[in-house]
């Protein structure tokens, strides 16, 4: 597996897409601080970013270097390898090497401009450890798309699809849900359906920390409550790790049957 | 005649005796000294600690502290000062631990049915209310430091409070840690200027039936629910700092029922909410600045005849939310940073006119529950196809000439 990963890794090395990717958050930290130098409020312009991008990027990685490498991963079914093993490996190599590019991307620029002095070095750690965990989660579930349909184009289109509808729709129904239930105590269902969405999660995990969340009212107040002890910490960590998790369980179980 | 007006003169002033109290000194308490003064009368304190309550002042003397005397109620449920009186003065002291109560009214200096006096360069220190004026005129309370640590709402007095009083003039006072800072009620044609009112526990001023005031160049900073001003008209309001008023109950100032006011120049730095109006009219907000705020503007009831003019709404949640309808309000030549409209005459307005209410403010303020979808990429989404061709946002709110620099910006 760690073969399949160094592979992987190198490969994506050399198509040199990860170094656009690099490249791409490199220019966007430089120029978020270079316009307005503070490291406090780049901070919050970089959340939107990050909760819209990371995992759009991701699932455009996923999809692409599935079809793109499908011919070598054919060839390597055909070694004595394990099929968990090759998928694992190719998976971890491109999580890993988005991540890498995310986490040096942002945090050089962010470091140069004195992080480390700064008071948002915590919320900066939260952005990159959830755009971390967003890349992860993304990358497992355009995986999983990729795996059950054989049509590329198809398979680019549910994948677009997929964070089109978590990344925006999902809201749209979530609004309007709130705005038909309004004469309900919507408090509960609000914080279970956040739960039930990576980006909505994240997104509502870097609220909180950052001072807007005084803004949010009394549905804010119970998300805080919620979040800000140390259940709610751990549960919303939980869940991003399941978010992981249960993808790619679906990935072993559709190697087990899928007929290359 | 002018030499006898001259004789006269000095015969007068002479007559005005000092009274010295100290440890050593013939008079050792206060209260013996303002036994002794007559009117007009000075009462020197020298430094010292003076454990008094209940000082009684009928009479028009000047009590003046020498390096601050350490006057200690010791918690006692009494006034130190409760004053009567004319042409009075009290100044330089230190007051301490005044006792709390729910049921009297108990302050460091307690004035009543009283003219033209001053209290001046006190410093209060862990007191309950600090100073409470009642049915007076012609005052004049500047210089003082104020500080208390209260808790609860319930168990915590005023620093400044003024009722049903004429031409006061509260000046460079600081309070820190009361209730209310400053508290005005049926208080009419005085003037509150440059003081500054921080870590109050409920607002940092808060008025109520008081016309024709004027409040300048106070600073009103981290207070539990910020400025609070109510049921008031004719109000000139300048040149004042309203930030950091920042929690799920805090407003920068919070207007209901004020009418034919002015607020002019003032500064609004990250408040939840700058401004909440509810029921004003007749209001010019000129030149104010709006940075950072949750909301800038909060309508929550019916508001008319308001004019914004030359104002600067700057990176806020919100430039403007209501509930209600909005007519009859004027948006005139303001800079918004939300702005996107271009200028080809190079006449420093906008060309297209700006709609500062977005769609999502509609929604919140109809449900206040979506407000978690704040960020959100649906939000950003609905709100620009909402600029592009407005539905629900009103078409009448516009600013039909933005400016395309902001006024006067302030570093």
């Amino acid at each position: 597996m760690l073969k399949i990963l160094k592979y992987s890794i190198f490969d994506l090395l050399r198509s040199r897409w990860s170094y656009v990717y690099f490249t791409f958050y490199l220019l966007l930290g430089f120029v978020l601080l270079f316009l307005n130098n503070d490291v406090n409020k780049a901070v919050i312009t970089l959340m939107n970013i990050i909760i819209v991008l990371t995992p759009l990027i991701g699932t455009i990685f996923g999809v692409m270097y599935y079809y793109n490498s499908k011919e070598f991963t054919e060839l390597l079914l055909a070694q004595p390898i394990k099929r968990s093993q090759i998928f694992m490996g190719q998976y971890l190599g491109i999580s890993l090497s988005l991540t890498l590019s995310l986490v040096l991307g942002l945090g050089i620029p962010f470091v140069m401009y004195g992080l480390f002095k700064s008071t948002a070095i915590f919320d900066f750690s939260l952005l990159i450890l959830i755009g971390s965990f967003l890349n992860f989660i993304f990358v497992a579930l355009a995986y999983n798309i990729a795996l059950s349909t054989e049509n590329k184009i198809k398979g680019f289109g549910y994948a677009i699809l997929m964070w089109l509808f978590l990344a925006v729709i999902y809201d749209g129904i979530f609004m309007i849900s709130l705005i038909i239930f309004n004469e309900y105590p919507l408090d509960k269902f609000s914080l279970f359906a956040t739960m039930l969405n990576p980006i909505d999660l994240s997104r509502i995990l870097i609220l909180l920390k950052l001072d807007i969340s005084a803004l949010l009212g009394y549905t804010g107040a119970i998300f805080k409550d919620f979040f800000g002890a140390n259940i709610g910490a751990f549960t919303s960590i939980l869940i991003l790790m399941l978010w992981v998790v249960l993808p790619l369980r679906r990935i072993k179980y559709k190697l087990k049957r899928k007929d290359f | 005649m002018r030499c006898l007006i001259l004789f006269l003169f000095f015969t007068i002033t002479l007559q005005a005796n000092t009274i010295k109290v100290c440890a050593s000194c013939d008079v050792k308490t206060i209260k013996e000294a303002v036994l002794l003064a007559k009117k007009g009368d000075t009462v020197l304190v020298k430094k010292g600690l003076y454990k008094e309550t209940k000082i009684y002042i009928s009479k028009g003397i000047h009590l003046v502290g020498e390096n601050y005397p350490v006057i200690d109620a010791e918690f006692k449920t009494d006034s130190v000062f409760a004053v009567k009186a004319n042409d009075f003065s009290i100044s330089g002291f230190k007051f301490k631990n005044i006792g709390m109560s729910y049921i009297k009214e108990i302050a460091a200096v307690f004035v009543s049915h009283s003219k033209n006096f001053t209290i001046k360069d006190n410093i209060l220190e862990n007191v309950f209310y600090g100073f409470i004026i009642q049915s007076s005129k012609f005052g004049l309370i500047q210089n003082n430091k104020v500080t208390g640590n209260s808790e609860k709402e319930s168990t915590s007095g005023n620093g400044v409070h003024v009722w049903k009083c004429k031409k006061l003039r509260i000046e460079q006072n600081k309070i820190f840690g009361m209730r209310d800072a400053i508290y005005l009620e049926f208080v009419n044609e005085s003037s509150i200027s440059n003081n500054i009112s921080a870590d109050n526990i409920r607002y940092g001023l808060h008025f109520m039936f008081s016309n024709h005031n004027e409040y300048n160049n106070n600073e009103f900073r981290n207070n539990g629910a910020g400025v609070a001003v109510m049921f008031s008209k004719f109000i000139k309001m300048h040149h004042n700092t309203f930030h950091f008023n920042w929690g799920t109950a805090s407003y920068g100032l919070l207007l209901k029922e004020i009418y034919d006011a002015e607020i002019h120049d003032n500064y609004f730095e990250q408040n939840t909410v700058g401004i909440n109006i509810d029921g004003c009219n007749r209001i010019t907000y000129k030149s104010n600045h709006f940075i950072r705020n949750g909301w800038a503007l909060k309508f929550t009831g019916g508001c008319y005849t308001n004019t914004f003019e030359y104002n600067n709404f700057m990176h806020n949640a919100f430039d403007l939310s209501y509930n209600s309808r909005l007519n009859d309000n004027k948006f005139e030549a303001n800079y918004w940073s939300e702005y996107t409209g271009y200028d080809i005459d190079k006449n420093g307005l906008g060309d297209v006119p700006h709609r500062p209410v977005k769609l999502f403010s509609y929604i919140v303020g109809k449900t206040p529950e979506t407000m978690i979808l704040l960020r959100s990429l649906f939000v950003d989404i609905i709100n620009f196809s909402e600029k592009v061709s407005p539905v629900f946002t009103p078409d009448k709110l516009i600013d039909k000439t933005p400016l395309m620099r902001p006024v006067n910006p302030v570093e």
